[in-house]
């Protein structure tokens, strides 16, 4: 924490943003304590950066799954049918978007368009992608990383 | 350690961007470095995102594991984007002597196939997507010219010219490709306002969608004394289905870079920023790159080539949303607070980011810099129509043949783009619309086709430039369901900071939810608020328009007020009949059973979420209509095309 804390000028109101990234990216989420780390470096008041953390779509304060899940809801997706997918994704794991299965395996996430178009509806786990989805190919997708746990 | 060698080559490029150099061995390396020639074969493959999604990464590994198994002494070169999306994951083998082949669709089973055939001086034929031409090179036979295809011959590429056939890792490789060679002459020879003059004299307008003169743009923020000026690259690219600007930063990072430092230079900016999605992680990570090696070469940063200017850059990594796009809305994030816009005036140009006199330029607008410095003003005005110059990239996707991304000259018609690069519609069905501009953007009915690619033209139609999607639609997409989805994406990004567009686009979304809601549940309140609310649609998406504080709050309502011009009957026929013609809108669909298809096979009552399904063994079952959500699992999982829907 103090690592990445100590990188920025603490009179740089332009250096939250950048701060609460790197944080993220090194503890997986942004939890009270270290925004309130942040917020007492470079002295500005918790509920500020809660109003601008929670403005961006890509801060996030619960934990993810250990297999993240990143559907595509790009307009070319939709036309193709992203949304039976969604919902079918939403009915096998018992999860709405932004929320981590009980377990911890899953967790869900709607992003906007990953530039993907032709090879639409996509959707990515953990960094791998799947394209032409299909609500049977969902179900073998999910099975095979329930199973791979 | 640097060894000598790596120095004077290091100079030999300077020299070569300076045009100093042109000895036999420095030209002889250039156009090694342009394949024009080669010793040992090269393989190339395209590992842009869209290339990395269909398995380009994989096929990589099957050929370096290929190479090894057979020692083959070969190069294997990362490109970017072709542009050609729909054949990708595409695999390029050019052998000594011999032109440049180009495989499509290779994904890692395919491999051995092309190499074995390729390396024995063979076409593998089903595989085959088109040659190089090289004059130098001998041409293989009966492999079509990469430039005669459909998708190439009414494309005119300028900003993505170099997409897919440079290394984007390597300097070098851009700068036997003439690159730099216009910063250095800008720089050497051009005061600022003669930079903005040509491009003034240009008629290069902003790419990002309004289309706004982009040296007007400078020579304010140039007229404005202040002792700090800014320029910004807008690459925060979140609108659906555009991948414009990743392609560009992907397949050829420099290009950007040297407009960038252009534009910096003419507006008098020591500071450069690109501020960047953070879901483009290879776009970063290649810019990242591209940004250290002109830094070393000395061509951006401290005192650059002798000239006493400093252009230092910056990559601003965005936390995602849509508004940040608008760009006194960027501002405000880059300073680290909410991405909400300001008013204007002031404009940026006078104060932007920290009070300073700032240039925020699309990614597109800036890679045009370059060649038109290069090949000058005249040059670019012989290119497009009279208000309209120059090309403009398209994200084409949705229900075309070909998908992918294309550049075509200002006033090219639409016709072609679907039919010619686009090869058509899919499935042989008929075209219904075409949306334009992503969310900010319009319908264009398909029966209007004729309209070209114009600032002014497309705005009388009522569609717009914007900044590039461009997704075709056929007779099994639903107009209302696409209004509605642009509806749902708009009111989920409204920053919130302007009541019209925040209420406006919610209500906007309820309205459209009523009429597609399911018919049953609906009270007669309902029924009321449907109707009332249709009335309401057209007169509160004026509304929206004329009292929103910023671009998309502006746009907000084009999408649907748009597709309620062109296919009002559509939306009437969800309001009186209660039906989806295109059967898109689930949940006014009811499906049903063909007695004389249904064997009682059981698995579509098996399946059915809402138990609606009933029926004993071997015998045709029988759908509730009552009970039927209309999810259409049983239509997919039926095997004898018993279930239809009405």
């Amino acid at each position: 924490m103090d690592e990445i804390l100590n990188k920025y000028a603490r009179t740089a109101s332009g250096s939250l943003i950048p701060i609460l990234q790197e944080v993220q990216k090194a503890e997986g989420l942004l939890t009270k304590k270290s925004i309130q780390e942040v917020g007492q470096y470079l002295d500005i008041p918790v509920s500020k950066i809660y109003s601008i953390a929670t403005f961006y779509n890509q801060f996030r304060f619960k934990s993810l799954g250990k297999f993240h899940i990143k559907i595509c809801r790009g307009t070319a997706c939709h036309i193709e049918g992203s949304t039976t997918i969604l919902k079918e994704l939403e009915k096998s794991l018992a999860i709405k978007e932004d929320e981590t299965t009980r377990d911890g395996v899953f967790s869900l996430e709607i992003v906007s368009c990953m530039g993907a178009c032709s090879l639409a509806p996509v959707m990515a786990i953990n960094g791998e992608y799947f394209s032409h989805l299909t609500t049977a190919k969902i179900h073998s997708i999910i099975e095979e990383y329930r199973n791979y746990k | 350690m640097e060894s000598v060698q790596q120095t004077s080559h290091k100079l030999g490029l300077l020299d070569l961007i300076k045009g100093k150099a042109e000895g036999e061995n420095m030209l002889q390396e250039c156009a090694r470095l342009r394949h024009e020639f080669t010793d040992k074969p090269l393989i190339f493959i395209g590992t842009g995102t869209c290339g990395r999604i269909a398995g380009a990464m994989t096929t990589l590994d099957k050929i370096e594991h290929y190479l090894e198994e057979k020692s083959i002494d070969a190069t294997i070169i990362e490109v970017g984007c072709i542009g050609l999306c729909s054949a990708e994951p595409l695999v390029d083998i050019q052998l000594p002597g011999k032109s440049r082949l180009s495989y499509k669709n290779i994904t890692s089973d395919k491999v051995t196939t092309i190499l074995d055939d390729t390396f024995n001086n063979r076409v593998t034929e089903d595989y085959i997507l088109a040659q190089f031409p090289n004059n130098n090179l001998m041409k293989w036979d009966n492999v079509p010219f990469i430039n005669e295809l459909n998708f190439f011959r009414k494309q005119r590429r300028i900003v993505l010219d170099k997409c897919g056939i440079i290394d984007p890792e390597n300097i070098a490789s851009y700068i036997a490709h003439k690159g730099y060679k216009a910063f250095a002459k800008t720089i050497q020879h051009y005061t600022s306002e003669e930079v903005i003059n040509l491009i003034s004299d240009s008629g290069l307008r902003g790419r990002g969608g309004g289309g706004y003169p982009t040296a007007k743009k400078w020579k304010v923020a140039y007229n404005t004394t202040s002792n700090q000026k800014y320029l910004i690259c807008n690459a925060d690219e979140s609108d659906p289905g555009s991948f414009m600007d990743r392609a560009v930063i992907e397949g050829d990072p420099h290009k950007l870079i040297e407009g960038m430092a252009i534009a910096a230079y003419a507006i008098g900016a020591n500071k450069a920023i690109i501020y960047i999605r953070s879901e483009y992680t290879l776009a970063v990570k290649r810019l990242t790159k591209a940004i250290e090696q002109a830094k070393e070469l000395g061509l951006i940063g401290e005192n650059i080539l002798d000239s006493g200017t400093n252009i230092f850059f910056q990559i601003q990594i965005g936390a995602g949303a849509f508004i940040c796009g608008e760009e006194t809305a960027l501002i405000n994030s880059i300073e680290g607070k909410r991405g909400s816009p300001r008013p204007k005036p002031p404009y940026p140009a006078e104060r932007g980011l920290y009070g300073k006199p700032t240039v925020v330029n699309n990614v597109e607008t800036l890679a045009n810099i370059r060649n038109i410095i290069n090949n000058g003003p005249d040059w670019f005005k012989t290119i497009g129509t009279e208000n309209s110059k120059g090309t403009k990239v398209f994200a084409i996707s949705g229900k075309t043949i070909n998908t992918g991304l294309i550049e075509v000259e200002m006033g090219t018609s639409l016709y072609d783009i679907i039919y010619d690069i686009g090869d058509g519609i899919k499935n042989e069905k008929e075209i219904k619309s075409i949306q334009i501009g992503g969310a900010s953007g319009a319908c264009i009915a398909g029966d209007n086709l004729d309209i070209i690619i114009d600032y002014e033209e497309l705005q009388n139609s009522g569609a717009m430039m914007g900044s590039g999607g461009m997704v075709v639609m056929d007779e099994d997409t639903c107009m209302v369901d696409v209004a509605k989805f642009f509806m749902q994406f708009l009111s989920n990004e409204s920053c919130g900071k302007c009541i019209p567009c925040r209420e406006g686009t919610r209500r906007m979304l309820e309205i459209l939810e009523n009429i597609t809601r399911k018919p049953k549940e609906h009270n007669q309140h309902e029924s009321l608020e449907r109707f009332r609310g249709v009335m309401m649609l057209e007169q509160l998406g004026k509304v929206i328009k004329e009292t929103s504080l910023c671009g998309l709050g502006q746009t907000a309502p084009n999408p649907v007020l748009s597709a309620l011009r062109l296919f009002r009957e559509e939306f009437e026929e969800h309001i009186y009949e209660r039906k989806c013609r295109a059967n898109v809108c689930t949940q006014l669909r009811t499906f049903h059973i063909d007695v004389d298809n249904c064997n009682g096979c059981t698995i579509c009552s098996r399946k059915c979420p809402a138990n609606a399904i009933i029926g004993s063994p071997r015998k045709p079952h029988f759908i509730v209509p009552d009970k039927c959500i209309g999810c259409g699992i049983c239509y997919e999982s039926c095997k004898f095309n018993a279930i239809y829907t009405v």
